[in-house]
C-alpha cells in the first residue's frame, strides 16, 4: 500500500515536471488547449518574449533573493542567540511578527516609492519579506535545543565556534531550512506580482492577459508559475525530509 | 519571557541602536515638496521645513523621546519617551505641511520623506520594544490599541494633516475609498466566514479519519503554495465557465472578473489555515483528559463539545487569525482582476507612477492587517487554559 503510493507520486511528479518545460520550452504545442480561451482572431501564445527567458529571470530572482536571505538572517539569528546579543531577541522579535503582518503586495508597493520601478525594487522586497520567515525558524532553531547535547558538546571540550559549527546549526538545520522553503514560495508569489512593477518575471503574462482580456494568456501564466510553486515546495520539502532522515540515522 | 537586559549603566541594547538609527534618520530629507503629484519632489531635512516655532518643539520631542528610550530599567519611560516622539513627529508633518504649500504653486504637493518614514519606523519600534518590557495583560493592550486607533482618526479627521499629497488624493475620492473599504472588508471577512463554515466541519472529519487527513492536508498546502496572481487568475476562465453554463450562478452574480474569482480565491488560500489548525487543535486535548471523557461515558459529540473544541480553541482561533492577516493582505490582488478593495489604488497608483495614491491604498491594508493580527493575538490569550500551556502557532502564512 506504502510502496504503491510512493510510486504514484513519482510518477505525478515526473508527469508534472514534463508539462512545466514543454509549457516552458514549446508553448506552441499547446495552442489547441488554450485556443477556446483566447479572443477571436486574438493571439493564443504569448511571443512578446520568451517563456523560457522570463522563467529565468523570475527563478534567477527569487533564487538570489532567497540565498542573501539565507546567509543574513541565518547570521543575524546566531548573534541575538548568543550571550552578547540575548538583549536584542525581543525586539527582534517583535520586527519579525509586525513585519510578517504586512502583506508582501505592500511591501512591494511600497518599495517602489522608494527605489523606482524595475527589477531592484522586487529584488529588495523579495529580500526584505523573505529574511523574515528564516530568521523567525533560525532563532527557534537556535534556541530550542536540546540541553543535554549542549551540555555534552561542553563536556567534551568543544570551543563556542566549534559547538556552532558542528552541534548547533546541524541541529537546527531542519527548522531553518523549513523557514526557507517558506521563503522561497513567498518570493516566488511575490516575484510574479513584481511585474506590476516592471520586474521581468512570469506575471507578466499574466498581466498581459488581464489588461488585454485575454484569457489564454493568463492561464499560460498562471499554470506555468503555479507548476514551478508547487513542484519546487515539493522539492524542497523531499530535501528537508532527506536532511532529516540522514542526520537522525547518523545520531543513532 | 524576557531575558535580562545586558547593558552597561542601565543603558537598554536596542535603545541605543534605535536611538543611533533615529538620530541618523533625522538628517535625510524629512518631507518632500513635488510641482505636482507625478514628479518627484525636493528632499527638505526637517529643519528646512517651516520657522523655528515649529521646529524647535518639533525636533526637540522627537531628541527627549529618543533619549528617553535608552533607560532599560524603566519601560514607562521609555514608553512615554516613544509617545513624545511620535507627538513632535506628527507636530512637524501638520504645522509645516502649509507653510511649505505658501507660493509652491496650485498644483504643488507635500508628502512625508524618507526621515519620516524611518523616524516612524524607529519610534513605533521602541514602543513595541517598551511595551513587550511591560508585558502588558491582553485586554490593556486591547485598550492601546484602541487608543492608538482612535488618536489616528481624530488626527485624521481634525484636517491637521489634509495638506499632505495623500489626504488630497483621499479628498478627491471619499467615495471610491470608502467604497474600496467596505469591499476590501467584504473579501477579507467574508471568505474567512467561508473558509470557517467549510473548514470546521472539515476539520472535524479529518481529525477522526486518519485517512481523510493524508488527502486533504496535503491538497490544502499544494493550493497554498500557488502564487496568488496565478491563483487569482486561473479563478477568471473557471468562474467564466460556470457562469456560461449555469444560469443560476449567473443570477447570483457570479461571474468571470471582479469580486467572484477574487473571493473564491481568499476561500480556497484560508482552508488550509483553518483546517490545519482545527486538526491540530483537537489533537492537543491530552490523551488523560480524553481517556477521562471517555471513562465518564461522553458520546463522541459530547466528548468533541465539552473537551476536545474548548481545549483547542486558541488553537483553533490561531489558525482563523492567520488566515485573516493573510485575506486582508491577499484582498489587494483582487484590484488586479476588477474585484475591486485597497489594490484598485495600489495598482492605479503604479500605473500613474503617483506615490500618494499607491500609499492610498497599502497604508490602509498595512494598518488593518496589523490591528486584526493584535485583535486575534488577544483573542488567542484570552482563551489560553490558565496554566500556561504553551501551543504551537500550527501553520505557516500564505505567501504572497
Amino acid at each position: 500500500m506504502k510502496k504503491n503510493a510512493i510510486k504514484w507520486s513519482t510518477i505525478v511528479r515526473v508527469l508534472l515536471v514534463v508539462l512545466l518545460i514543454s509549457l516552458v520550452v514549446m508553448p506552441t504545442w499547446f495552442s489547441w488547449a488554450f485556443q477556446p480561451f483566447a479572443p477571436e482572431k486574438g493571439p493564443i501564445i504569448y511571443e512578446r518574449a520568451s517563456l523560457l527567458s522570463l522563467s529565468l529571470s523570475h527563478l534567477g530572482l527569487v533564487a538570489l533573493a532567497s540565498i542573501v536571505a539565507t546567509l543574513v538572517a541565518v547570521s543575524l539569528a546566531i548573534l541575538v542567540t548568543r550571550p552578547l546579543g540575548t538583549a536584542f531577541l525581543p525586539l527582534s522579535r517583535t520586527i519579525t511578527n509586525m513585519g510578517q503582518t504586512f502583506p508582501p503586495v505592500a511591501v512591494l508597493a511600497l518599495a517602489v516609492p522608494a527605489l523606482g520601478f524595475g527589477t531592484g525594487p522586487t529584488l529588495v522586497a523579495l529580500f526584505l519579506y523573505g529574511l523574515l520567515p528564516i530568521f523567525e525558524n533560525a532563532i527557534t532553531g537556535f534556541s530550542t535545543l536540546p540541553p543535554a547535547t549542549m551540555e555534552a558538546a561542553r563536556g567534551l571540550g568543544l570551543s563556542r565556534w566549534q559547538r556552532l559549527i558542528r552541534v548547533e546549526i546541524p541541529l537546527a538545520l531542519p527548522v531553518i531550512l523549513t523557514g526557507v522553503r517558506l521563503s522561497v514560495v513567498i518570493a516566488l508569489g511575490t516575484a510574479t506580482i513584481g511585474s506590476t512593477v516592471a520586474a521581468k518575471t512570469l506575471g507578466e503574462v499574466i498581466i498581459a492577459g488581464l489588461l488585454t482580456n485575454n484569457t489564454a494568456y493568463v492561464l499560460q501564466g498562471g499554470l506555468i508559475v503555479g507548476l514551478f510553486a508547487v513542484l519546487i515546495y515539493d522539492a524542497l520539502v523531499q530535501l528537508e525530509g532527506l536532511l532529516l532522515a540522514r542526520y537522525s540515522i547518523s545520531n543513532d | 519571557m524576557i531575558p535580562a537586559r545586558a547593558g552597561t549603566f542601565g543603558l537598554s541594547a536596542p535603545g541605543v541602536l534605535l536611538a543611533l538609527f533615529g538620530f541618523a534618520s533625522l538628517l535625510a530629507p524629512f518631507m518632500t515638496l513635488a510641482a505636482n503629484r507625478i514628479v518627484e519632489g525636493k528632499g527638505l531635512t526637517a529643519w528646512q521645513l517651516a520657522g523655528p516655532e515649529v521646529i524647535y518643539p518639533g525636533l526637540l520631542s522627537i531628541i527627549i523621546g529618543l533619549i528617553l528610550g535608552l533607560f532599560s530599567s524603566w519601560p514607562r519611560v521609555r514608553l512615554a519617551g516613544a509617545v513624545l516622539g511620535l507627538a513632535g513627529l506628527f507636530w512637524l508633518l501638520s504645522q509645516s505641511a502649509p507653510q511649505l504649500l505658501q507660493g509652491a504653486g496650485e498644483y504643488a504637493r507635500v508628502s512625508p520623506g524618507l526621515g519620516f518614514w524611518c523616524l516612524l519606523a524607529v519610534l513605533i519600534l521602541l514602543m513595541a520594544d517598551a511595551l513587550t518590557q511591560l508585558s502588558p495583560r491582553p485586554m490593556t493592550r486591547l485598550g492601546l490599541l484602541l487608543t492608538i486607533v482612535t488618536v489616528l482618526f481624530i488626527l485624521l479627521g481634525s484636517g491637521a494633516l489634509s495638506d499632505l499629497s495623500i489626504m488630497k488624493e483621499y479628498a478627491s475620492r471619499q467615495g471610491a475609498f470608502y467604497n474600496a473599504a467596505l469591499r476590501h472588508l467584504g473579501l477579507a471577512f467574508g471568505s474567512l466566514a467561508a473558509a470557517t463554515v467549510i473548514g470546521i466541519p472539515l476539520g472535524i472529519l479529518c481529525y477522526h479519519h486518519a485517512g481523510l487527513r493524508r488527502i486533504a492536508l496535503p491538497i490544502l498546502s499544494f493550493l497554498q503554495t500557488i502564487p496568488s496572481l496565478a491563483m487569482f487568475g486561473i479563478m477568471i476562465p473557471l468562474l467564466g465557465w460556470i457562469a456560461s453554463t449555469v444560469p443560476a450562478a449567473k443570477a447570483i452574480g457570479i461571474a468571470g472578473v471582479g469580486f467572484a474569482p477574487a473571493f473564491l480565491a481568499l476561500l480556497l488560500y484560508s482552508l488550509l489555515p483553518v483546517v490545519a489548525n482545527m486538526v491540530s487543535g483537537l489533537q492537543s486535548a491530552p490523551e488523560s483528559v480524553r481517556d477521562a471523557a471517555r471513562g465518564m461515558g461522553m458520546t463522541l459529540m459530547q466528548r468533541l463539545f465539552r473537551v476536545e473544541l474548548p481545549l483547542g480553541l486558541p488553537v483553533i482561533l490561531a489558525g482563523l487569525r492567520i488566515a485573516l492577516v493573510q485575506n486582508i493582505g491577499l484582498a489587494v490582488i483582487a484590484g488586479l482582476i476588477g474585484g475591486g478593495g485597497f489594490g484598485t489604488f495600489v495598482f492605479q497608483g503604479l500605473n500613474q507612477t503617483a506615490t500618494d495614491l499607491i500609499l492610498l491604498g497599502a497604508l490602509p491594508t498595512v494598518a488593518l492587517a496589523l490591528t486584526a493580527a493584535i485583535v486575534m493575538d488577544v483573542l488567542v490569550e484570552v482563551t489560553q487554559p490558565s496554566q500556561s500551556a504553551q501551543h504551537t502557532q500550527g501553520m505557516p502564512r500564505k505567501p504572497s
